[in-house]
């Protein structure tokens, strides 16, 4: 039950839940605050929109099935704007067709979350069948250079943590979040604590406190992040997709662009160490570092207490965060670490190719990869090491 | 004038556009109706219509081509109270944009959508869109449209906009009638502009200058009574202007009301 003892549950006198994943991000979203959501059916996602068809108008919210992911994507960000905790979940090819709007998220500077429950590809592919491919796409889909936060869980209670945190990052930092579950994890049932109020922290946006003649939607504060305003409160404000100043009209001075620029990526840099989450299984000692997130963290972990029984000092490390990537705790524990397995179900290696970045191309790195819409097992990982 | 930004002006639309003159009708339309700059939100999309956010200090919101009705439509939907009006061109609302045009007047999403069409995509330089008649010159169809274009007004009747009207730059005085019309009315309601554009589709098509196609307009341009009146052959080369469509179906924030109450009883 992710870290809680025998009893302890009991003791909390929490609700525990047979739940899917893609239930509970829904719960997550609703817990977190969300009260707008607009999307567009596509598998293996369309559980979380039909959650939020019931419990949107329940909660007072609004529900739209919008007439394509373009549209969906659109609508959070006016929703958002408008001062609603917004998202909208998708998969793959509703994914691809957001990406230009949620460059106006992180052009505006718009809080939303966007789920995108991984499916196996190219195109059309396996419409039912998992994958872990989107992975680049969500670091670089958007035309232009984009830095943005993405997360994954591996259970599904995490499906509510994360949604939580993905909607705190978002208000915390001005940003779209995407949250990639894979379809195994979309889609597997298991028991949850249900969380109550005050269990888990909420993060609203900084709203402005200056008079409303003097508010700047893009002037950001010290720590990188401007107050947000919303539509029909007393501050009358300007959003633009095009290049701006701070306070939103056009400007095509080269020294504001290279102003803006900027600071669209500072303001996750300098945060970093706040955002990047990792969960480490038994790796102090560990010879052998099994690097997973989503559903292969499950096989991950089997694997590695496979091989301690044999003997060999096993440890898995989670990556919770996908982007920014987790240069910072790879570095630390791939170099203590004899042999490194990035264990994704994609072809290319995606996250790989990062780990081998950090570790050079000296460290002994192997690679478990699975493309045919099969989930990979422990044994898979095992076979990698002798 | 309240709603625009000072220092702005001389604005950058070409002599002879007639999206400068709907931008002050939609001002003064606001001004006469007592709107507030702070329950008022416009959204542009991209184009030279798309730019009028920049004059303006009203709520703005300037998106992505074809995709303003998306995101006027979230602002709408979760908070009803706001005055929300979509500024769009023929390209960006019913050439990309027109899968989105139809889902906006079919819902009824109480939203004003005033759209400039001056049969081209103007600020790319010209090129043929959605709506360019068939045979039209222009910077891609430099034999003559292919293609036939599309008819906005009706198309938003067909797909259940509650307000539909169309306005020239020269019938200036009606055209700030209908959009104050289109602003009072609860659901879509739509006012397009046919609108001289001198520099591009003019140039290309024996209206070399804006008096050229200002005449058009006011020639061919027939009050819908008139244009109603008239049997096929005399309505050839003609258009209607005016008030073309008005209903009061339920909007969708009505019909979301009472999904709201259904789900809240159960």
């Amino acid at each position: 039950m992710d870290g809680f003892k025998k009893g302890q549950v009991e003791k909390l006198g929490r609700e525990v839940r047979l739940m899917q994943g893609n239930q509970a991000i829904a719960e997550g979203a609703f817990y977190a605050g969300a009260r707008f959501y607009a999307g567009y059916p596509i598998t293996p996602s369309s559980e979380i929109a039909e959650e939020c068809s019931k419990r949107m108008p329940q909660l007072g919210g609004v529900f739209m099935q919008m007439e394509d992911e373009i549209a969906s994507m659109g609508a959070i960000i006016g929703a958002s704007l408008a001062g609603a905790k917004a998202f909208t979940a998708t998969s793959g090819p509703g994914f691809s067709l957001m990406q230009e709007n949620m460059g106006v998220a992180v052009m505006g500077e718009v809080p939303c979350v966007i789920i995108d429950v991984q499916r196996s590809g190219p195109s059309t592919g396996l419409a039912t069948k998992p994958a872990q491919s989107d992975i680049m796409q969500i670091r670089w889909g958007r035309h232009g250079d984009q830095s943005v936060i993405a997360l994954c869980p591996a259970t599904v209670s995490e499906c509510i943590t994360l949604t939580v945190q993905a909607f705190n990052f978002a208000e915390k930092y001005r940003v779209p979040v995407i949250l990639a579950p894979d379809e195994v994890v979309g889609h597997l049932r298991e028991n949850v604590i249900v969380p109550e109020p005050g269990d888990l922290e909420v993060i609203d946006r900084k709203r402005p406190a200056d008079a409303p003649a003097d508010y700047k939607p893009f002037a950001a504060d010290a720590d990188g992040v401007a107050p947000l305003a919303a539509y029909g409160s007393r501050y009358v404000f300007h959003v633009s997709s095009s290049m701006h100043g701070p306070e939103g009209y056009s400007n095509n001075n080269p020294a504001n662009a290279a102003w803006r620029v900027t600071q669209l990526h500072r303001k996750i840099e300098m945060h970093r160490d706040e955002i990047v989450l990792t969960k480490t299984f038994d790796t102090k000692d560990a010879d052998i570092l099994l690097i997973a997130f989503g559903a292969t963290t499950r096989a991950s972990r089997a694997a590695a207490l496979e091989l301690r029984k044999r003997g060999i000092r096993a440890g898995v490390l989670q990556l919770v965060t996908l982007w920014p990537f987790a240069d910072k705790e790879v570095a630390l524990l791939g170099q203590r670490a004899k042999t490194v397995v990035v264990t994704e179900m994609n072809y290319s290696g995606q996250v790989a190719g990062e780990v081998r970045k950090v570790l050079g191309s000296g460290a002994d790195l192997r690679r478990v990869n699975s493309f045919n819409g099969d989930i990979i097992t422990p044994q898979d990982i095992l076979k990698v090491i002798r | 004038m309240k709603y625009l930004k000072n220092g702005v002006l001389p604005h950058m639309w070409c002599p002879g556009c007639g999206v400068g003159v709907m931008l002050g009708a939609l001002l003064r339309s606001f001004e006469e109706l007592g709107y507030e700059r702070e329950e008022t939100v416009v959204v542009t999309g991209i184009g030279c219509t798309g730019k009028s956010d920049d004059y303006l200090v009203t709520n703005a919101l300037h998106t992505t081509h074809g995709r303003a009705l998306t995101y006027a439509t979230g602002i709408k939907a979760f908070n009803p109270k706001l005055h929300v009006v979509v500024l769009m061109g023929d390209g960006d609302s019913v050439t990309i944009g027109g899968n989105h045009f139809l889902h906006a007047a079919r819902r009824n999403m109480d939203l004003t959508a005033i759209i400039i069409n001056n049969f081209n995509f103007g600020m790319t330089g010209g090129q043929f869109s959605g709506t360019t008649p068939g045979g039209m010159f222009t910077q891609t169809s430099v034999y003559g449209n292919p293609e036939r274009g599309i008819n906005i007004c009706a198309l938003a009747e067909v797909a259940g906009a509650n307000y539909v009207a169309r306005a020239t730059p020269y019938h200036v005085w009606e055209m700030k009638t209908n959009i104050k019309e289109a602003l009072n009315k609860k659901g879509f309601s739509v006012v397009e502009v046919y609108s001289p554009c001198p520099t591009n589709y003019g140039r290309h098509n024996d209206m070399k200058t804006a008096a050229d196609m200002l005449h058009w307009l006011r020639d061919k341009g027939l009050p819908i009574e008139e244009f109603n009146r008239r049997k096929a052959p005399e309505k050839e080369g003609y258009f209607a202007i005016g008030k073309l469509v008005d209903r009061d179906d339920p909007d969708f924030n009505e019909r979301y009301d009472q999904i709201r109450a259904i789900a809240q009883k159960s």
